[in-house]
């Protein structure tokens, strides 16, 4: 964009100060009551606060189930990226629309509807209670709640990828001898898997947030099942609203510290496919 | 052209694969809110629909999509405008901060307001003074919902725009248009898709919006339940059926957005292939 575009068109001002306005308003605005709420607390009361053990229980909940949900996710991702980008078959327009449902879908909905199903009693976790596995108001039913809503990200993030690499490319490996695995491996992977890794840590921040999925089907046990988002919530209905503001301090950290890794990351792959260009 | 994965067993293995875990994992949760919601025939599931509770609680859901909807609308646009067709100091900062309702849990975005403007609040003092109270009751649900769904359209529109550049808005400036004039001939049609999609996206977020609309709630019958939150209240009444038929309205509303949006694709798709 050169300076003189800048001069050329109008609206500079405008929409500026609409823009100011709005994010001091919406976004800056309330972010000082945190900061003013965090000052009411002295050091040592602030890590008492982050450091209950049933919070730092929760941190262990929720990380891991995250952890869970995202390589999930990078997996079932890839598979449906591939067929989507790759080959023809009737239905893939209704398979393809479907990837958006997560998004589409209330999270209080999704998460009702699975613990529906993966109940003792339900459709699903009656399969599944003969086999010893367990989902509902577990650890696996977080991860399966967290997995569920943050299916778009790989799968959207990798598509264009796979759809936009010429097909010379595999041609040339195959032609040379080189086995599907071997030619996937060493000509697609290279290509794709900064796009696996953005959309994996999409999802797993995604993940780490979700709430209205994952409460109903964790069953919310105290040091087995609590995730950080239902901490926060249950200290503001104790009204312990410092409290609830250190543990929101902390994960507000992590989310732009996860976001600032990702845009960087995804800076520098671009930045190297289209040689500075960007 | 050979490709890697053409061989007939792989890709029909492949193609299986996808289907069989697609339908496990979102057609039989989809299929399940339906059956869920009929599971006792029609006459509960309609008596359940037509009763005070969730119409109340649709009118609520309707009234924070129709105003949180043109509000982040007009946002979005100027933001998107700011940022691909003027280049100042502090433009990566602005793009970063708009992503912040996107990164952090929405029961953080809840907390931020009601910290703000609740009894304790510096702001929400001053408003009860005033005898104006927007925490747990329905302006402060609208409020969270605006800033939960703030970057959908903007992040739409600026990819678009930036592809685009701004060489036919420099033509018309130069052949002496105003700034309307401007937009509305020559930037809207070039955007009107991604910008129905914005919209599209906004909407379905706005009327689904659970977590941060909770925490600011309260809960109140009749007044700041809308049908998330009735989803949430009956569900945990034991009352399934209940929740199940508005969590199927909520569904049908999911359904229709996943179809308007793979139009919007299949529509843009084909104009890039005959453009």
């Amino acid at each position: 964009m050169s300076a003189r575009a800048a001069r050329v068109l109008p609206g500079f001002s405008l929409s500026l100060g609409v823009t100011l306005l709005f994010v001091s308003l919406i976004l800056l605005l309330p972010m000082t009551s945190l900061i003013g709420q965090l000052s009411t607390l002295s050091w040592s009361q602030y890590w008492a606060a982050i450091t209950d053990p049933r919070l730092i229980a929760s941190y262990r909940v929720t990380i891991g189930a995250a952890l869970a949900a995202s390589l999930f996710n990078a997996l079932f991702g890839l598979l449906m990226a591939w067929v989507l980008a790759r080959y023809t078959f009737p239905g893939k327009r209704l398979l393809d629309a479907l990837m958006d449902l997560p998004f589409a879908l209330p999270t209080a909905v999704a998460g009702i509807t699975l613990a529906t199903l993966y109940s003792r009693n339900g459709a699903v976790g009656s399969l599944l209670a003969p086999l010893g596995i367990e989902v509902a108001y577990t650890w696996l039913g977080i991860a399966l709640a967290m997995a569920f809503t943050s299916v778009p990200f790989v799968v959207r993030t990798v598509q264009p990828v796979l759809e936009d690499l010429p097909g010379q490319a595999d041609e040339a490996a195959l032609t040379l001898g080189a086995s599907n695995l071997y030619a996937f491996r060493r000509v697609i992977l290279p290509h794709i898997w900064p796009a696996v890794v953005t959309g994996t840590g999409l999802s797993f921040a995604r993940s780490l947030g979700e709430f209205g999925a994952v409460i109903f089907i964790a069953g919310n046990m105290p040091y087995r099942t609590e995730v950080v988002s239902l901490m926060m919530a249950t200290r503001l209905e104790e009204y312990d609203y410092a409290g609830a503001a250190a543990i929101a301090s902390l994960v507000m950290l992590v989310s732009l510290l996860l976001l600032l890794a990702i845009n960087l990351w995804q800076g520098r792959f671009y930045r190297h496919l289209h040689g500075g260009r960007h | 052209m050979k490709r890697i994965g053409d061989g007939a067993a792989t890709r029909i293995g492949l193609i299986a694969l996808a289907v069989i875990m697609t339908t496990l994992f979102l057609v039989i949760p989809l299929a399940g809110i339906f059956y869920q919601a009929l599971a006792e025939g029609m006459a509960p599931f309609w008596q359940n629909l037509t009763s005070t509770f969730t119409r109340e609680a649709i009118g609520l859901t309707l009234l924070i999509a129709l105003l949180t909807v043109p509000i982040n609308l007009v946002f979005g646009i100027f933001l998107a405008w700011l940022v691909t067709r003027f280049t100042f100091p502090g433009r990566r900062l602005l793009q970063t901060l708009i992503d912040i309702p996107f990164a952090v849990s929405p029961v953080v975005a809840g907390l931020l307001y009601l910290l703000l403007y609740g009894r304790t609040g510096w702001l929400g003092s001053i408003l009860s003074e005033q005898d104006v109270q927007l925490m747990f009751a329905w302006p402060g649900m609208v409020l969270v919902t605006v800033f939960v769904t703030c970057p959908f359209v903007a992040r739409e529109l600026i990819p678009l725009m930036q592809a685009q550049g701004s060489a036919e808005e420099e033509a018309g400036v130069t052949l002496g248009a105003g700034g309307w004039t401007l937009f509305r001939r020559i930037t809207l049609p070039n955007i009107r898709w991604a910008l129905v999609y914005g919209v599209i996206l906004t909407n379905a977020r706005a009327i689904g919006e659970f977590g941060a609309v909770s925490v600011v709630s309260g809960s109140i019958r009749g007044e700041t339940i809308n049908l998330p939150l009735q989803v949430e209240l009956l569900y945990q009444d034991y009352n399934t059926v209940g929740a199940f038929t508005s969590a199927a309205l909520l569904a049908a509303l999911a359904v229709v957005t996943l179809m308007i949006k793979a139009m919007l694709e299949w529509h843009t798709h084909r104009r890039e292939k005959t453009a």
